[in-house]
């Protein structure tokens, strides 16, 4: 080994030392204790554990909170994603061309992107509020009365995907706006010269050269969903009844409210899996479908 | 003349065009912007007017006393002086960190480089909601329960961020380079004095970014922290809320002004930057 490889290779580990080192104890090192507590029974203080086998996991099998938990996560994961994928795709569309305002849009509705998430449940528990909140103003408006959004168990996943949808549409119509500016001009020239209308150069044109960018927001969001938790943790609690419980927050009840962190670590194995199984489908789609 | 004639179709058509984006535009806008002006215009009514529906918008008298009184509802300065500490070290850190890794996987050649690489890509894969009981077991072992160090130093570690450095290290032309560690720079020197100076539009999102999400991090400091002189913002204000004070809404939503004030003055501020940073993350996929 020469002296600059000898060199290259002692700077090399000692750059990536403190990334390497965080990583290993923070996020390497939790999903091996997190594997190994699921087979105990433990409450987080106590001396001992006592090893149970699988018996976290087949508690969460026959618990029908964890199933209605899950399903709730689905529908708030592809409720979510569905409507403001087709927003923000239609905005980005509306948005990239010349226009006066532009950037003043651009910043107005990408804005709730970075603001703090505790901030917004706040607001938005006070604009749902079945009395006297600012929906139900545009709800009579069009003759609709104000339901109990927060505490009806028929309306508060609902409300916590309006403000998932409200908070997150702007950063993927930012994202949609770069893919649409990638596109080369002379593809639009050309289609025009063919005598396509808009509707038919959407379709054929724009939609399918943004796969790739559908596509990857598609599965971020889906993951971000499957996270979710401080709207849910402000506004609902999870409740009334569990019908807004989602996860994470699930996760968290288990975990830090009643000190089950064998089962809780149960359910956090079952979120890595998940979550893996959704990243390597990904991968592999994403090879095949998408056109670049 | 028929020329005429349907030229100016196509313009009255594209004129149509343009005012229908621009409605849709203004729609959108009053939709993401009136909770904004909702949260304001509340934090500003007195109690009654508060319970008033239809609801006004405009106060009979501006209660400017509505953010003495929220701001004395439980320790606000303190979580002000929490959140800046935990968010700036922790941005400085986590800069740091994806500055040096950024490097090292673009400039240094090592023999596992790649493999290493992929080593940090994979801890994408793993939510860090999982790692919550495991990391506060870590911190208990470490004596760091309830402290700054424990607050921050768990999501110090950066892989979005020296991916995004890497690929702009990588972007600089590589005679940059070699001219440095020829004139004996080393790698330290050259990182310093050459890659970041050159990087700063890259290090600024990175910097920007991270700082935000640490300013609005609500579930670790959440479960790290257990008493109030320790609480961050976001933690102190959900804590106002629920119930540990009885106080009305409109000194709730000054609370949350209190909170929102420095991210939405860094999001103006700064805005072009975060889209930049989101845009390269898209082109580059």
């Amino acid at each position: 080994m020469s002296r600059r490889a000898r060199y290259d290779a002692r700077m090399f580990l000692l750059f990536i030392a403190p990334n390497f080192l965080l990583l290993a104890l923070f996020v390497f090192w939790p999903v091996i204790y997190s594997l190994y507590l699921s087979f105990f029974k433990w409450n987080m203080v106590a001396k001992t554990k006592p090893f149970i086998g699988f018996d976290n996991y087949l508690t969460m099998v026959r618990d029908p909170v964890f199933w209605l938990v899950l399903r709730n996560t689905f529908v708030l994961a592809l409720g979510v994603v569905v409507i403001k994928l087709s927003i923000a795709l239609l905005l980005s569309v509306v948005l990239n061309r010349r226009m006066p305002g532009r950037a003043v849009y651009r910043a107005i509705i990408f804005s709730p992107t970075f603001t703090t998430s505790v901030a917004v449940a706040m607001v938005w528990s006070w604009i749902l509020d079945p009395n006297y909140g600012l929906l139900r103003v545009f709800l009579n408006l069009v003759g609709l009365a104000s339901p109990n959004w927060l505490g009806d168990v028929n309306w508060s996943l609902s409300a916590v995907m309006i403000v998932m949808i409200w908070a997150g549409v702007g950063y993927d119509m930012v994202y949609f706006l770069a893919g649409l500016q990638a596109i080369p001009g002379e593809l639009y020239d050309a289609v025009r010269v063919d005598g396509a209308t808009p509707w038919q150069t959407f379709w054929k044109l724009t939609f399918p050269l943004l796969s790739p960018i559908t596509f990857f927001l598609l599965v971020t969001s889906v993951i971000g969903a499957l996270k979710a938790f401080d709207l849910v943790s402000i506004m609902t609690q999870g409740g009334p009844l569990n019908s807004s419980n989602v996860y994470v927050h699930y996760l968290y009840q288990n975990a830090f409210k009643w000190f089950k962190s064998g089962y809780a670590s149960a359910l956090a194995m079952v979120l890595f899996g998940i979550i893996m199984v959704i990243t390597l489908v990904q991968t592999k789609l994403s090879n095949r479908w998408v056109h670049y | 003349m028929s020329t005429a004639a349907s030229l100016s179709g196509v313009k009255t058509r594209r004129l149509a065009g343009r005012a229908l984006s621009h409605l849709v535009l203004i729609a959108t806008c009053v939709v993401i912007g009136l909770p904004f002006l909702w949260m304001l215009s509340t934090s500003l009514k007195g109690s009654t007017e508060v319970h008033i529906f239809p609801p006004i918008w405009w106060p009979a008298r501006l209660h400017f006393e509505n953010f003495v009184v929220a701001w004395q509802t439980a320790p606000f300065g303190r979580f002000y002086v929490n959140s800046l500490i935990t968010s700036v070290s922790g941005v400085i850190i986590d800069v740091l960190v994806a500055c040096l890794s950024g490097y090292a996987f673009a400039r240094i050649r090592f023999p596992y480089r790649n493999q290493l690489f992929v080593v940090m890509l994979a801890a994408m894969m793993i939510p860090n909601q999982m790692a919550l009981i495991p990391n506060y077991v870590t911190l208990k072992v470490l004596g760091w329960v309830n402290t700054y160090p424990g607050i921050v130093l768990p999501h110090c570690y950066s892989v979005v961020g020296a991916f995004l450095l890497r690929q702009y290290f990588l972007s600089l032309p590589d005679a940059l380079f070699d001219a440095a560690i020829m004139d004996g720079l080393g790698h330290g020197g050259s990182l310093i004095r050459i890659a970041i100076p050159l990087a700063r539009p890259a290090v600024a999102t990175v910097t920007l970014t991270y700082f935000i999400g640490k300013w609005n991090e609500y579930l670790w400091p959440l479960i790290v922290t257990n008493t109030q002189n320790m609480r961050t913002l976001p933690v102190g204000l959900a804590m106002v809320e629920k119930a540990e004070y009885q106080i009305g809404p409109e000194h709730l939503m000054a609370a949350s002004i209190f909170v929102l004030v420095p991210v939405l003055v860094v999001f103006f501020l700064a805005q072009k930057q975060l889209i930049a940073g989101i845009a390269a993350g898209a082109v580059k996929g």
